[in-house]
């Protein structure tokens, strides 16, 4: 388990090693000139210059990139136009913003979490009970009618299902607010009130991938001899359903949750763009709309920070269930 | 680099058998090719014969778009103004549905939304295609070699597909996009749109061949150890020869399901980029774009949000119905 762990931590931080320096290269070496976009309307070139200067743009790219990762273990000293010394998770300063963007990100994440655990607890829930149900009454009438939930599901578009929705339980009908965001503890009923448009659009998209994933899951596992065995020697049909079958299917689940949760953390762009939620994706959207380098770089690093922990826990979580993993080649 | 926990679902097509041995599954089916026998069950699937009739008016439509523009009588640039009223909204019922106008007009600017319809279609069907093929022969390739090569080739793809799967699409593509194209044209030049179809397919081709490597390595390195491969080796047929003429042949059905599955995704993703603002521009008709357009109207005019919206999911419902039958008649295990 030891040298699994840590061939795996391994792993993990070369990939996000290897995502900042693209990210990196991608944002501050490609365009012509990063700083225009920087400037907001009407800027002078004096100003121009001094935000050249501040970012350090003629000196070599290695070294910009190395006092940019600095920023973030150790914190750096930036110029005084951006408010100079910048603590710890430092990612440098939004000219747009005129703020450093490790505020912004600490002020909008909370926002996306808001909007993906409730939402992932309610596609997980009727994802995999709708899966499991269509996989014991496999061939029935609620069979199909599952399996034509999920393919609809698979086939709707966010923004399309977002905006039947605002159109019917908000203008129409007039039972939820317009959607906006309440930190949870300042009021949580405002704050279910205000995300649960947004909860129910992605659990709508998401159950249906999962209903079809637990559904081939279970009838997969159903068919195994360990099932045989268990209903041979006489073991009661709910608990072999319920104990052997669900088991065994919902762990392969596990892994593919851990990894749509990650990548939904990183940012749920066209959610938060339908309902109007200024999370990690709507700011990466505006970001890159005003040209806020700073900003987008930071968007992109945090979302592939989530995904890549996630795919780590996942996998440690994995070889922990599954002593084939840890001890395989 | 194996994750157990990963291969199903995710992974079309069947993991072990190969197509070949299929013989199994129907007594009836002795001595046929496995795709005799998969067009077979293709015809018989009701599902499959609906959905694959729908996709192919659905194609032909996308693409005679020229022909249907010029039946029709209206392009998708011109504007009605005088068939607004003084607000910019359509007049008549759902948006100015007429004999002239089917769908009705765009408000404010006053543009058929049946042809911009039509022509979005086609956007999004030749941008998917397009993307849809590379991916394949890219993780096609990339995943034979990984998987018979084996050692250290096999960690540095397997490290690319780890890699590539690791960054956040979305956040990725809205970033990288603007980016290539100020490197090319200036903040105020105009793009052409054939740039756009490029940048687009090129982002889709950098992400989505991951997918299709990993699914294709995996089959692979099942398949390497079997007897005739050892027989074509001892035959003194070269590497090309065993992994393109040997191997891939082994490999067309899994192939094939992702690629009906990719199609799909890439429609959605290019309307999602789209949506975004980063996809195709103005004045190229999408259909992304023009939901993005609509939402602005949601309470006004309804019936411009439900047009496109609609269009899509029955484009993307289509596929995804399909490429599902595909894969049941594909799989030698299914008893359909």
């Amino acid at each position: 388990m030891g040298r699994f762990l840590v061939r795996r931590s391994f792993s993990a931080l070369l990939t996000l090693f290897a995502v900042s320096v693209l990210t990196f290269g991608m944002f501050f070496v490609l365009p012509r000139d990063p700083v225009t976009g920087m400037c907001p309307k009407n800027c002078n070139p004096e100003r121009l210059e001094r935000v050249r200067q501040e970012l350090g743009l003629s000196d070599p790219k290695v070294e910009q990139y190395l006092g940019y990762m600095k920023g973030i273990f150790l914190g750096r000293d930036l110029g005084s136009a951006q408010g100079g010394h910048c603590d710890a998770p430092c990612l440098g300063y939004s000219y747009v913003n005129n703020e450093p963007v490790s505020d912004t990100i600490a002020r909008v994440l909370p926002v996306t979490v808001s909007i993906v655990v409730p939402a992932a607890i309610l596609w997980l829930s009727l994802g995999i009970g709708l899966g499991m149900v269509s996989a014991l009454r496999r061939g029935t009438w609620v069979d199909r009618a599952a399996i034509g939930f999920a393919l609809t599901g698979a086939s709707l578009q966010l923004y399309f299902v977002g905006g039947v929705l605002l159109l019917v339980f908000t203008y129409q009908w007039g039972m939820v607010p317009v959607p906006h965001y309440t930190p949870f503890f300042d009021n949580p009923v405002d704050w279910a009130r205000g995300l649960v448009l947004a909860w129910v659009a992605l659990a709508l998209l998401f159950s249906a991938i999962y209903a079809r994933l637990s559904r081939a899951q279970m009838l997969e596992t159903l068919s195994e001899d360990f099932i045989r065995t268990a209903r041979a020697k006489g073991v009661p049909r709910s608990q072999v359903y319920g104990r052997h079958a669900l088991r065994a299917a919902i762990t392969p689940l596990v892994t593919i949750a851990g990894l749509d949760i990650g990548a939904a953390l990183g940012g749920t762009v066209i959610t938060e763009i339908t309902f109007g939620l200024q999370g990690l994706g709507r700011t990466a959207v505006g970001a890159v709309r005003s040209g806020d380098l700073p900003t987008i770089m930071a968007t992109v690093l945090v979302a592939a920070f989530f995904i890549v922990t996630a795919n780590l826990a996942v996998d440690l979580l994995y070889a922990a269930i599954d002593p084939r993993v840890r001890l395989g080649s | 680099m194996s994750r157990p926990g990963r291969q199903p679902g995710r992974q079309p097509g069947s993991p072990t058998p190969a197509p070949g041995t299929g013989e199994k599954s129907a007594g009836n089916a002795a001595g046929q090719s496995p795709a005799q026998l998969t067009w077979r069950r293709l015809r018989r699937d009701r599902t499959a014969v609906v959905s694959g009739i729908t996709l192919v008016l659905l194609l032909v439509i996308a693409l005679a778009a020229p022909v249907i523009e010029w039946l029709y009588g209206i392009g998708p640039h011109d504007q009605f103004q005088q068939a607004l009223d003084r607000y910019g909204m359509p007049v008549g019922f759902g948006g100015g549905i007429s004999d002239e106008h089917w769908f009705g007009l765009e408000p404010g600017l006053g543009r058929d939304i049946f042809i911009r319809m039509i022509d979005g279609m086609r956007t999004s069907v030749l941008i998917a295609f397009t993307a849809a093929t590379i991916t394949s022969a890219l993780g096609v390739v990339a995943g034979v070699v990984a998987g018979y090569v084996g050692g250290l080739v096999d960690s540095a793809i397997g490290w690319l597909i780890d890699l590539a799967l690791a960054l956040p699409f979305l956040i990725f593509a809205l970033a990288v996009v603007p980016t290539v194209s100020l490197r090319f044209y200036g903040p105020r030049e105009a793009v052409p749109s054939g740039f756009q179809f490029a940048v687009l397919i090129g982002i889709f081709a950098v992400f989505g061949w991951a997918g299709t490597a990993r699914l294709v390595r995996g089959q692979v390195v099942s398949l390497r150890e079997r007897e005739f491969v050892d027989a074509a080796k001892v035959s003194g047929a070269g590497l090309g020869h065993i992994l393109f003429r040997e191997l891939l042949p082994n490999l067309w059905a899994p192939i094939l399901v992702s690629f009906s599955l990719a199609v799909p995704a890439y429609i959605t993703a290019e309307a999602a980029l789209s949506f975004l603002g980063i996809g195709i521009l103005e004045p190229t008709p999408d259909l992304g774009r023009m939901i993005e357009r609509s939402l602005g109207y949601l309470q006004t005019d309804p019936a411009y949000v439900f047009f496109p919206g609609i269009t899509i999911f029955v484009v993307v419902f289509a596929f995804n119905l399909f490429g599902d039958a595909l894969r049941d008649a594909l799989d030698p295990r299914s008893t359909r």
